[in-house]
C-alpha cells in the first residue's frame, strides 16, 4: 500500500528513534511511504489557539500536498496530536463549501488545492494498522510473539477525544485499538487508570506541576498494575512520559523507571526487527528489561 | 421487558460505613433512561438511595453522574446505550468526580463548581449609567457567546476535567466557559481586567491541558475547552497580555518558529518561549533564566541518552517552500478581523451550501 506520509516535526527532531522505527517497520507490512518533506507543522493546537484561519490554511496545504501523491491510498501520520489537530481542521474544511473555497485561496499561488473527498483519509498508524492493514494480516506477519510481555496502552488525548470529530460513529472501537494491537503482537494488554488520560505535555512550559503530576501519576498507575512498559502512538506523549519521567518522579514521590515504547517499536519487535534498528537504546528511561524479555523469547524460539 | 442490572456506588457519611457497591435489577424498556431505572430501584427496593433530579429532560442540570466511567446526565442516557458500554453485564453508576460526595450519587456542587463559577465574576459589568431603554447590540456580536450561554451547570465537565484531577485549584472548564460568556459580551466594560486576571492566575486559562475531556462529556455542546482557547486568543492577540505563566511567550514562540522554519524545533521553543518569543530576552530575564535552569537537565539528558544529536538540537533547517508559509502567514495576519468558523453555529454539515462565518476579534 502506497501512502502519503506525514511523520511530524517531533519524530524528526526530539524522537528520531520513532522515525527510524517506522521506516524499519513499513516494508515488513507492505507499506510504501512517500514522505511529505515540503509539508508544515500541524500547529499542535497552539496555532489553532492563535488563529483558526491560519491553522486551517496550513493543514489544508498539507492535505493538498498529500492528495497530489500519485497512487496513494491516503495519508498516514504517526502522532496522536497531528491526528487531532489535523482532524479538527479537516472537520471545518469539509463542513462548509464557502469556507473551504476561501481557505483554498491561500494555497492557489502555490498551485495547490484541498479537495473534499468522501474516500480520502488521514490516519494515524494505529488506525491504519487495524482498519487498512487488518489485525489478521498483522498476526500472520508476527514472527516473534511477545509472549509474557505486559504492555500498558497510552493513547494520547487527541486520538480519542472528541469522539464525534474523530470518526467514532463509524469506527466505535478506536479507543480499544491499542489493546487489540498489543494482543495481536502476542503481548498482554494491562489495564490501568491513566490509559486514556492526558500526559500533561501541553502545559509543561505553562504549569510544570500540573503537567508532571499527570505524567508521574499515569506511570505509577501502570507500574502498580504490573506493566513491563507502556506503548504510545504519540511522540509528544513520549516526551512527557519518557524524557521528563525523571523530573516527574518527585511529584509522585517514588522511583518509576517505566519504559515507554513508540507504537512502531512494539510492532517492530513482534515482526522480528532488531532492538538497535528500532532505537530502543535511545530512550531516557532504560528499556533493558523489555529487551531482556524479548531476547529470552528469541532464544526460546 | 429487558432486565437491567445497575451497579451503584453507595456512600452515607452518617452511617460510619465506608463506600460500597450495590446491585439492583430493574425491568424497564430499553428506551427509558438510567435515571428512570435509578428512581425505580429507589421506589421499589431501597428508599434511601439518593440522587438529585428534577426536569428529567436534560434541562435543569441536576442529575449529573458517572455512567460506566463517563460523566453524563442520567436522564439523558438511554438504558440500551448504557448497557452496551457496561462492564460484566452491569451498568456502573458512580457520583461525579473532582467533587466531594454528600451521599450516594449526590456531590457537593457548592464546594467546587459554584465556588469556581463565582470566582470569574459571572455577571455583566457595564460602564456608566444604563441606557434609558434596552442595550442595543449588533446581533452578530452576540452569536459568538451563544455557545457559552448554553451551559446548564450540570458539572459533567468539572467531573471529567483532567487538570482538576491533579490541581484542585484550577478554575476549571465550566467557570472558564462562563468567563468567556462575559469577556465576549460587547456590553461588558472590563474585558481587559477579566482577561488579565484569568491569564495571570497560575490556575487560570493556562492551566488547561487541552485534553478535550470537557468537550467530550458536555451534554449541551458548550465545548468549554474551545471557550478557554478563545480566552487565550483574546488575551494574547487582542490585548498582548504577557502573563507570568508564560502563556503569551509559548504561543508567540511556537507561532513565530513555524513562520520562520515551517516545522517545529523544540530546542528553540523552550528558550524562546521564556523570553516572550525572543531568544535574547530569555537570556536576560531573571525569571526566564530560572525556568530554563530547571529545564536544563532535561535537555542534557536528551543529549546524553543519545536521543538527540547536538546537530538536531542546534541546527534547524528551513522548509524548501518556506516563502509560501510566510506568505500564508502574511495574508492571514494582515487582516483586521480574525475569521472563525464555529460549527456550533453553522452546524456540522449544514453550511455545505452557504458560508456562515463569524468575524471575531478586536472591536476597539
Ligand atoms: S503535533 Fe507535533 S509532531 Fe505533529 S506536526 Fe505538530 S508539532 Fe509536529
Ligand atoms: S496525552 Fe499529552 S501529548 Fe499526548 S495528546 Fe494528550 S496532551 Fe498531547
Ligand atoms: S480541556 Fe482543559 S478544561 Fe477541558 S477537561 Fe481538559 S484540562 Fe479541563
Ligand atoms: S459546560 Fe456543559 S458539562 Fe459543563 S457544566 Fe455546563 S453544561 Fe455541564
Ligand atoms: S433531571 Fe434535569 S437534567 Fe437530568
Amino acid at each position: 500500500m502506497k501512502l502519503a506520509y506525514w511523520p511530524g516535526c517531533v519524530s524528526r527532531g526530539f524522537t528520531p528513534e520513532l522515525h527510524g522505527a517506522m521506516a524499519a517497520v513499513a516494508p515488513k507490512l507492505g507499506l510504501e511511504l512517500v514522505e511529505l518533506d515540503r509539508a508544515n507543522c500541524c500547529g499542535a493546537g497552539v496555532i489553532a489557539e492563535h488563529n483558526q484561519e491560519l491553522v486551517d490554511a496550513l493543514n489544508a496545504r498539507t492535505f493538498a500536498l498529500a492528495q497530489k501523491v500519485d497512487g496513494a491510498a491516503g495519508m498516514m501520520n504517526i502522532c496522536s496530536t497531528c491526528q487531532g489537530a489535523q482532524s479538527e481542521c479537516q472537520e471545518r474544511l469539509d463542513a462548509d463549501a464557502a469556507y473551504r473555497t476561501h481557505i483554498n485561496e491561500h494555497l492557489e499561488p502555490e498551485g495547490l488545492e484541498y479537495e473534499k473527498g468522501g474516500a480520502w483519509w488521514n490516519k494515524n498508524f494505529l488506525w491504519l494498522l487495524v482498519e487498512e492493514i487488518g489485525l489478521d494480516v498483522l498476526r500472520e506477519r508476527v514472527v516473534r510473539p511477545l509472549d509474557g510481555l505486559r504492555v500498558g496502552p497510552f493513547y494520547g488525548c487527541y486520538i480519542v477525544r472528541p469522539t464525534r470529530r474523530l470518526g467514532f460513529d463509524f469506527y466505535p472501537d478506536r479507543d480499544r485499538y491499542l489493546e487489540q494491537v498489543i494482543e495481536a503482537c502476542g503481548a498482554e494488554p494491562v489495564a490501568y487508570a491513566g490509559s486514556h488520560k492526558c500526559c500533561g505535555f501541553p502545559v509543561i512550559t505553562l504549569n510544570r506541576e500540573t503537567s508532571l503530576r499527570q505524567a508521574g501519576r499515569h506511570m505509577a498507575d501502570a507500574l502498580d498494575a504490573g506493566a513491563d512498559c507502556v506503548v504510545t502512538p504519540c511522540p509528544l506523549c513520549h516526551l512527557n512520559l519518557d524524557l521528563q519521567q525523571p523530573e516527574a518522579q518527585p511529584f509522585v514521590e517514588r522511583d518509576l523507571g517505566m519504559p515507554v515504547l513508540h507504537l512502531p517499536q512494539l510492532v517492530g519487535l513482534a515482526l522480528g526487527l532488531d532492538v538497535k534498528a528500532l532505537g530502543l537504546h535511545r530512550h531516557v528511561v532504560k528499556t533493558d528489561a523489555v529487551q531482556d524479555k524479548v531476547a529470552a523469547l528469541a532464544a526460546a524460539a | 421487558m429487558p432486565d437491567y442490572t445497575l451497579k451503584i456506588r453507595r456512600f452515607d457519611p452518617e452511617s460510619g460505613r465506608p463506600a460500597y457497591w450495590q446491585e439492583f435489577g430493574v425491568d424497564l424498556p430499553e428506551e427509558r433512561s438510567v435515571l428512570d431505572a435509578i428512581l425505580r430501584a429507589k421506589d421499589e427496593q431501597d428508599g434511601s438511595l439518593s440522587i438529585r433530579c428534577s426536569c428529567q429532560a436534560a434541562i435543569c442540570g441536576s442529575c449529573g453522574v458517572r455512567i460506566n466511567g463517563m460523566s453524563r446526565l442520567a436522564c439523558n442516557t438511554k438504558l440500551s446505550e448504557a448497557a452496551e458500554d457496561g462492564r460484566n453485564g452491569a451498568i456502573v453508576v458512580e457520583p461525579m468526580g473532582n467533587m466531594p460526595v454528600i451521599k450516594d450519587l449526590i456531590v457537593d456542587m457548592d464546594a467546587v463548581h459554584w465556588k469556581k463559577v463565582q470566582r470569574v465574576v459571572p455577571w455583566l459589568l457595564p460602564e456608566g449609567d444604563p441606557p434609558a431603554r434596552e442595550y442595543i447590540v449588533d446581533p452578530e456580536s452576540m452569536i459568538d457567546v451563544t455557545q457559552s450561554m448554553a451551559c446548564i451547570h450540570c458539572g459533567a465537565c468539572v467531573s471529567a476535567c483532567l487538570s482538576l484531577e491533579v490541581d484542585p485549584e484550577f478554575i476549571g472548564p465550566a467557570a472558564l466557559a462562563k468567563a468567556y460568556r462575559f469577556v465576549g459580551d460587547p456590553r461588558d466594560a472590563h474585558t481587559e481586567d477579566r482577561l488579565l486576571d484569568l491569564a495571570e492566575d497560575p490556575h487560570g486559562i493556562y492551566d488547561c491541558t487541552h485534553c478535550f475531556a470537557c468537550v467530550e462529556v458536555c451534554p449541551k455542546d458548550v465545548a468549554p475547552m474551545d471557550q478557554i482557547m478563545r480566552l487565550r486568543r483574546r488575551a494574547t492577540a487582542d490585548y498582548g497580555i504577557k502573563d507570568q505563566n508564560n502563556g503569551y511567550g509559548h504561543e508567540k514562540a511556537f507561532t513565530d518558529l513555524i513562520e520562520k522554519y515551517g516545522t517545529l524545533s523544540e530546542a528553540q521553543l523552550l528558550p524562546k518561549s521564556y523570553g516572550d518569543g525572543s531568544l535574547i530576552r530569555a537570556q536576560v530575564k531573571p525569571a526566564a533564566l530560572k525556568e530554563l535552569g530547571a529545564k536544563f537537565p532535561t535537555v542534557i539528558r536528551g543529549l546524553t541518552s543519545g536521543k538527540v544529536s547536538p546537530k538536531t538540537a542546534l541546527l534547524h533547517h528551513k522548509l524548501q517552500d518556506q516563502d509560501q508559509i510566510r506568505r500564508i502567514y502574511e495574508e492571514v495576519e494582515s487582516k483586521e478581523d480574525r475569521l472563525e468558523l464555529n460549527l456550533y453555529i453553522v452546524g456540522e454539515s449544514g453550511g455545505e451550501e452557504e458560508g456562515a462565518t463569524s468575524e471575531g476579534g478586536q472591536e476597539e
